[in-house]
């Protein structure tokens, strides 16, 4: 089960994230919600430290709470979540949310114009900063006056990206950033995305798509009812239909 | 001094006949609740006369009336949790928030002799401070509450950049403290132009002097607004620390139906 990038994890449904240096390390995971239901039902799962990780998987099976671990908007009732290495617990959250930079599944903005959007992410910095912002969200340097209500849905997504990047993030997770957006506006922030990860920004991207988790992923996480799926199951998700297009295994 | 005496209570019940006519008549299956309201009202302002009779009395020590104040306090902290049954903590919280509201205005009334130190000063100043801070103390934790639910995908954005929750809720504090805050600077403008304010009614009724009665409805307004601003900015500081953990995470809210 070994690939040339790394060692494929053994156990519990955890074979589908290569370890290259994990930056995500879930282990024994477990989330319950309000009525001691359990969200998430022991996962144990390394995220890698490069490219684009796809988590995938039906509505309720608990992306978005696994992705909200990340950067410590939730923390699990049991188990453990490292960030390279260390207990998330044990961090610094505000030092921690800035370096897991998180992108929700709807534009939200904050009343203003783009460049009080920005100003939020990073008070005081100067126009350069967040003009580089906007471009690395594809997004003219002009759009800093725009107020926020005036913005297409795509563009509002960009918006938050960028104020998303002004923090400098060192890793980028996305919760189904595209769920709101036209065809074309998914497209352009998928380039966007790919081009952070090929700069170094590792990218964990929860879509329940399947057209876009192969367009997208270097590697896949299937989640089902708040586990993590094995082989079998997970290539029962895909359909197959990513089979003889590098999923295995990544 | 105008004293209606108990012939003239009893007289002043007719108009609760009407009022109870009027249930029946038009068919509201009110006369009970009517009747009962009125009962209770006048047992209850009896048991209360009765209580600052003693209370008051200026040959009893003033500290007897300070012991009432705490009683209302009580009283008025239960009541904010009656009303705002939902949010998480809110008796201690509103213990805190009547009693600084006592403390800052009273301190304040007495410290600076605007007002002799009497029973008969003392348990009513605290009996306005305490109602209206009541009042304000339900609208600004259900405001916050209602804000914070409402804006969660804002705040939870704020908290994943970074900010810490006091910074994430301050905007969200900012407008629910305007809403509670509004209605008593409103009321503190156009006073006497529609209604004549109770304390001011009160006096000119027991046959003080108009010019009199105004001086002190001014400083009861001034007493009301300082109570009410107390209120709310010791509700927001202890309520957004309950509303958020230690590790800036926004805790689930229940909202109550409204």
């Amino acid at each position: 089960m070994a690939t040339s990038a790394g060692v494929v994890k053994e156990g519990e449904g955890a074979s589908w994230a290569v370890v290259a240096g994990a930056l995500l390390a879930f282990d024994g995971v477990v989330v319950e919600g309000d009525g001691g239901a359990r969200i998430l039902d022991g996962v144990t799962v390394d995220i890698p430290d490069r490219g684009v990780t796809v988590l995938t998987g039906p509505s309720g099976s608990g992306k978005s709470t696994l992705l909200r671990l990340c950067n410590r908007l939730e923390v699990p009732t049991a188990g453990t979540v490292s960030y390279r290495g260390v207990d998330v617990a044990e961090l610094d959250p505000l030092a921690h949310r800035r370096r897991v930079g998180m992108v929700f599944q709807r534009p939200t903005l904050f009343p203003g114009t783009v460049g009080d959007n920005l100003a939020v992410a990073r008070p005081g910095a100067d126009d350069a900063c967040y003009g580089a912002a906007l471009e690395r969200a594809g997004l003219d340097r002009s759009f800093q006056d725009r107020s926020g209500d005036e913005l297409s849905g795509g563009e509002a997504q960009r918006v938050c990206l960028a104020r998303t990047l002004v923090t400098d993030p060192e890793v980028l997770v996305l919760d189904e950033p595209t769920s709101s957006l036209d065809p074309a506006s998914t497209r352009v922030l998928e380039r966007l995305v790919r081009a952070e990860a090929e700069r170094g920004v590792p990218v964990l991207w929860v879509s329940h798509d399947l057209e876009q988790v192969r367009r997208l992923a270097d590697h896949r996480v299937v989640l089902i009812g708040g586990r993590v799926a094995d082989d079998v199951a997970a290539a029962a998700y895909l359909g197959g239909r990513l089979d003889g297009d590098g999923w295995s295994h990544g | 001094m105008a004293d209606i005496g108990w012939v003239g209570l009893g007289l002043s019940s007719a108009l609760v006949a009407v009022a109870v006519g009027v249930s029946i008549l038009r068919g509201l299956r009110l006369e009970a609740s009517i009747l009962w309201a009125s009962l209770r009202a006048l047992v209850q302002l009896l048991a209360v006369g009765a209580v600052l009779t003693v209370v008051i009395d200026p040959g009893r020590p003033v500290a007897l009336a300070w012991g009432w104040v705490a009683v209302m306090v009580a009283f008025a902290a239960v009541t904010v949790r009656q009303r705002a049954p939902d949010v998480p903590g809110v008796l201690p919280l509103a213990l805190l928030a009547c009693s600084a509201a006592a403390l800052v205005t009273l301190g304040v009334l007495f410290g600076l002799g605007v007002f002799p130190m009497e029973g008969a000063t003392v348990v009513p100043l605290a009996g306005l401070t305490l109602g209206n801070t009541m009042t304000a103390t339900v609208v600004a934790v259900r405001r916050i509450v209602a804000e914070l639910a409402d804006k969660r995908a804002e705040v939870e954005a704020r908290l994943a950049l970074g900010q810490a929750s006091s910074e994430a809720a301050r905007p969200y504090v900012r407008a629910a403290l305007r809403t509670a805050l509004l209605p008593q600077i409103e009321t503190t403008r156009t006073v006497g132009l529609i209604a004549l304010p109770g304390a001011m009614t009160g006096l000119i009724l027991a046959g003080v002097d108009p010019l009199d009665a105004v001086r002190v409805q001014v400083a009861v307004m001034y007493v009301v607004l300082g109570s009410v601003a107390t209120t709310v900015t010791v509700v927001a500081l202890g309520l957004t620390r309950r509303l958020f953990t230690p590790d800036h995470r926004l805790v689930r809210i229940r909202r109550e139906a409204t």
